[in-house]
């Protein structure tokens, strides 16, 4: 994670493209996924991506495993978006999942969905 | 740093030594100097003049005090700069301090809290500085909330169950996330306002912050605020 989070600090770039209301600050010319699921997913998802993150074992229901091939490749990238961005009710899944398209802009959403696929199927 | 953005600091700080009647100019620069030596390295005291990337947040170490006066109780402020203690049970970024066990995310116990600890006198001098630090006032101007009550029961039942927000955050010393700030010693920390602007919409307070916008009415946020004004350390 520490090489993630030098890779982020390097990135200076500012993108241009905006979200619904989230005036767009994206995290740099290419938002970085990885950089940005240790911001913002690791609490509860893990560092390893495995659902058992430090707050895991504070939440009624259990995090997704994003590294469980199974159950990711169910799920298209439509659908990994749009859970991101609204939220888990938009997929039917549960309200601890918050909406993320007020803190991060489309391009950040897509880095995120591009990191999930690296993090299930790509190992 | 920005004209501007001096100019309010300097003129915080002559505001705050004039409300000191006993030797103004000694506590002007006692709270100058304490700000600038042990505040701002770390804190930052000025707002931003545009919005700044998303890499900031990885590399900030500590909370902005630019509003300070818009989110702090200050008799907290004195009473905790005198005597700190954690805030963020996990540090102010928990990601710095996880270790990944192999079978799940565990803290690092051996990362210390530290905060440096000012006499009374100092943290009362501080404090007056950074009440007059209110860069959200907008904000804050155009929250709606009023006290009121809520059956705890009740409460604690929208906390947990129906909001999650214990997911991140404790409302009791025994329950609760890690990542987020404590929040059974909320009421005393922070101003109300604060708590009901924030909640609303927290991206407007800090647009890299990681609390995300939970899309709820105003009715169901000070809902939430009651509660947490209740709450007793």
């Amino acid at each position: 994670m520490r090489n993630q989070l030098k890779n982020i600090v390097r990135v200076t770039g500012i993108g241009a493209l905006t979200f619904l209301a989230n005036p767009g600050i994206a995290f740099g010319a290419e938002a970085d996924g990885a950089a940005l699921y240790d911001m913002y997913c690791v609490q509860c998802h893990g560092t390893q991506g495995n659902g058992k993150g430090i707050n895991a074992s504070h939440i009624n229901v259990q995090p997704r495993s994003h590294i469980d091939k199974g159950e990711m490749s169910a799920r298209s990238d439509a659908e990994l978006f749009k859970v991101i961005a609204e939220g888990g009710p938009a997929i039917n899944k549960s309200v601890l999942m918050p909406a993320w398209r007020h803190n991060l802009n489309e391009s950040e959403i897509e880095a995120l969905v591009a990191h999930l696929r690296k993090l299930c199927c790509e190992n | 740093m920005n004209v501007t953005n001096l100019a309010s600091i300097a003129s915080a700080l002559v505001a705050a030594a004039a409300l000191v009647t006993a030797a103004p100019t000694q506590a002007f620069a006692d709270a100058e100097s304490i700000l600038q030596s042990q505040c701002a390295s770390c804190h930052a005291l000025q707002a931003p003049v545009n919005n700044i990337a998303k890499s900031e947040r990885l590399s900030r170490i500590a909370p902005p005090l630019h509003f300070a006066g818009n989110k702090y109780n200050r008799d907290w402020l004195v009473s905790w700069l005198s005597n700190p203690s954690p805030i963020h049970p996990a540090g102010y970024f928990p990601q710095r301090h996880i270790i990944n066990t192999g079978d799940g995310d565990t803290l690092d116990t051996d990362v210390r809290f530290a905060h440096p600890t000012l006499s009374t006198a100092e943290a009362d001098t501080v404090a007056t500085a950074l009440m007059l630090l209110k860069s959200k006032s907008a904000l804050i101007e155009a929250d709606t909330y009023q006290p009121g009550t809520v059956a705890m029961r009740m409460g604690v039942m929208d906390f947990r169950r129906f909001k999650g927000c214990d997911a991140c955050h404790q409302d009791s010393t025994t329950s609760g996330g890690l990542s987020g700030p404590l929040l059974y010693n909320s009421a005393r920390r922070l101003q109300a306002a604060y708590l009901s602007s924030f909640i609303l919409n927290p991206v407007a307070w800090d647009p890299n912050t990681v609390m995300p916008v939970l899309e709820m009415n105003e009715p169901a946020v000070h809902k939430l605020v009651h509660y947490l004004m209740m709450l007793e350390e």
